[in-house]
């Protein structure tokens, strides 16, 4: 990867705290849930960016808030060198057209009531993009694209499998020709053989249209294999982020380790030969997470500092980034 | 009137359920028979409605009826016939002789009694124990299964329990009569990959010490491949592949199984690893084609396939068998 390309959004320590409140009729703010504490990365052009995490590690989150679904609490949406966080009525309107998202469960997120063409429709109609006569036919254009019969324009999603209604979600996402697409766990909830089909089709649009994703998902070894580069999630940190091979080969934080040991293999041969790492205990509460470093209640190095001080997020090598306080920067040689 | 083999702990003897529904009727398990040996580990594996839960329900004959029916079969367990013994016998079975795990820890245990409670109930019921001895092997067993401060624990309702916890918390309940067959349908699926990690070790740890036999019914080939010993895939209620756990990873035979392991990322994978998908969609069970019901999605379908169902027949490994017409030229094209 070259490292001249250019970043097509860049996010700075963002923040998405979640107010706990307690009272019926008085809300008195008791605390926050700190979903997403301090997060920064870049996502290039044309490249996908993978973010694993487990459930409430606040990967969700950091999609939603960086299309400000939610408000950020704090920090930066830097897309194309406009700040989305600053920008709002219409000109931020008219950026969301170059973003899109592809939701987890496509039973839910596809108006039952609505015909395929109405659901593919709907956003080239609310952009004023097209209308009438050039709208059905670059719905059954974008049909075509995902792999589904350009007739099924007046069926209602209750008629299609899941797979076919995620394809359905990810038409109605190409609809405005984006520059990036948030997929959002886009195929947790679809069977293996169809898993397989969805993510060929994620990688052959990409390759086609020169798309850039941001690839949410639990499942590690799906994120590696269609990211560029992954980024590890923990508690509302990114705790390490680096080239897909990089990570897997040399991973450095103890929470990516560990993550790594506890996938399974589908291979009888090498499962027998692999240590595990296995973490104690369960996540700890983000509205209440452990003080210094956040994983230090389930770390099995953890020293004296990491129960004080926050580690920092730094580059220990070029493009590789860590935030462990084990980890240390290496030196670059001089020649 | 039966060949049944007495050594064997579980033989289940062409299994046939269906479902009487308003759309039809509903072909879940087509005829399946295998055998499990006492102590050992058996993998079954399949996609959502490929009949790996209701052959397992069948089996303990816990299919609400109507609308579902045991058409055929017999399921031989420890010297009989389970069904053909009378209700009270069967009560007797479930739970003391073959314990189930089910998928999702929070809806398989009941919110408004306490963990202890329910542990202590099997105890009392199964092994007549009263309240103080239910109570002292309650603690036991959660300490078994590694939750700390145990004796403490059990007067926690299941919500002041983590999904990690409450799994282990039905793994303690399932142990509690030292049953001779644990079945885990899907134990780990609705848990994070860390925490499956720990369930896996503990459910392995458990069967060294106890020497019971283990069914583990998961659509994750990953999983399996570290922990069975003999694998059942299964298809539209057919079992279209059996065999050592390093014959069906290492020597599929059934493109079925080479298709589902070709659709599967593994984290190990090379860069650019393309995924095979299987084209189509599953059978609709109430409308089964005649013959082979993966014909429509194979790529190795001749006319017979569409025409008869192939039986399990000996390939070339060890206690391998296939349901294919054209496994040899399968297996010339494969490996």
């Amino acid at each position: 990867m070259s490292a001249e390309r250019a970043p097509l959004v860049r996010v700075r320590h963002l923040k998405k705290y979640f107010p706990i409140t307690r009272g019926v009729i008085i809300q008195r703010h008791i605390g926050d849930i700190k979903a997403v504490d301090g997060v920064s990365f870049d996502i290039y052009k044309g490249e996908t960016l993978g973010l694993v995490g487990e459930t409430g590690s606040g990967k969700t989150t950091v999609g939603r808030t960086m299309l400000q679904l939610y408000d950020p609490t704090d920090g930066q949406v830097i897309f194309d060198n406009a700040d989305l966080v600053n920008l709002g009525g219409s000109d931020l309107r008219h950026m969301r057209r170059r973003m899109q998202m592809i939701f987890q469960d496509p039973y839910a997120s596809l108006n039952p009531r609505m015909t395929v063409g109405g659901i593919v429709g709907e956003p080239l109609e609310v952009h004023g993009v097209a209308r009438g006569r050039a709208k059905r036919e670059r719905v059954q254009e974008l049909l075509r694209v995902v792999g589904l019969n350009p007739y099924f324009v007046n069926r209602y999603p209750h008629e299609f499998s899941g797979g076919q209604r995620q394809r359905i979600g990810i038409a109605r996402a190409l609809a405005l020709n984006p520059d990036l697409i948030i997929c959002d766990e886009p195929i947790s909830s679809l069977d293996v053989s169809i898993q397989a089909q969805v993510v060929n089709l994620l990688e052959e649009l990409q390759d086609q249209l020169g798309l850039t994703y941001l690839f949410i998902a639990h499942d590690l070894s799906m994120v590696r294999h269609i990211s560029d580069r992954m980024a590890v999630m923990y508690l509302g940190k990114i705790v390490e982020l680096a080239d897909r091979d990089e990570i897997y080969l040399n991973p450095l934080h103890p929470y990516t380790q560990a993550l790594m040991s506890a996938v399974p293999v589908p291979d009888p041969e090498v499962e027998e030969k692999r240590q595990r790492i296995i973490l104690e205990g369960d996540l700890p509460s983000p509205a209440n997470p452990p003080q210094g470093c956040n994983f230090n209640s389930r770390c099995p190095v953890a020293i004296e500092t990491c129960f004080e001080v926050e580690p920092e997020f730094i580059e220990v090598r070029p493009g590789h980034f860590c935030a462990c306080h084990l980890v240390q920067p290496e030196r670059q040689p001089v020649d | 009137m039966s060949d049944h083999q007495p050594n064997l702990l579980l033989d289940l003897k062409n299994l046939v359920t269906r479902f009487y529904t308003d759309d039809g009727v509903v072909h879940a398990v087509n005829g399946v028979s295998y055998a499990l040996e006492e102590g050992g580990t058996l993998g079954v594996v399949g996609e959502s409605g490929c009949g790996k839960s209701v052959h397992a329900l069948s089996m303990m004959r816990l299919i609400p009826s109507p609308p579902g029916k045991i058409e055929a079969g017999e399921v031989w367990f420890d010297g009989r016939d389970l069904l053909k013994v009378t209700e009270a016998d069967m009560h007797h079975v479930r739970g003391a002789e073959i314990a189930m795990v089910f998928q999702d820890p929070m809806t398989s245990l009941n919110p408004v009694y306490t963990v202890g409670f329910q542990i202590m109930e099997a105890l009392k019921l199964h092994q007549g124990m009263d309240e103080a001895q239910a109570r002292e092997r309650a603690g036991e067993l959660l300490a078994m299964v590694g939750i700390p401060e145990a004796f403490q624990r059990l007067d926690d309702y299941p919500h002041q329990f983590s999904g990690g916890m409450r799994q282990r918390a039905m793994i303690a309940m399932a142990l509690s009569c030292n049953p001779q067959l644990l079945i885990a349908d899907e134990p780990t699926t609705a848990l994070d990959v860390t925490i499956q990690a720990q369930i896996v070790e503990l459910v392995k740890r458990l069967q060294e010490q106890l020497g019971m036999a283990v069914m583990w019914i998961t659509h994750d080939l990953g999983v399996v491949a570290g922990l069975a010993s003999k694998v059942n895939v299964m298809y539209a209620g057919y079992i279209v592949e059996r065999g050592d756990v390093g014959d069906i990873y290492g020597q599929p035979r059934h493109p079925y199984t080479i298709g589902l392991l070709g659709s599967l990322p593994r984290l190990d994978e090379a860069p650019g690893t393309k995924l095979i998908s299987i084209p189509g969609l599953p059978p609709d069970l109430i409308d089964l084609p005649p013959g082979c019901p993966f014909a429509a999605r194979c790529t190795y379908t001749i006319d017979r396939c569409l025409e008869q169902m192939p039986p399990l027949e000996e390939t070339d490994g060890e206690d391998h068998t296939v349901a294919c017409w054209r496994w040899k030229h399968v297996a010339g094209r494969t490996s």
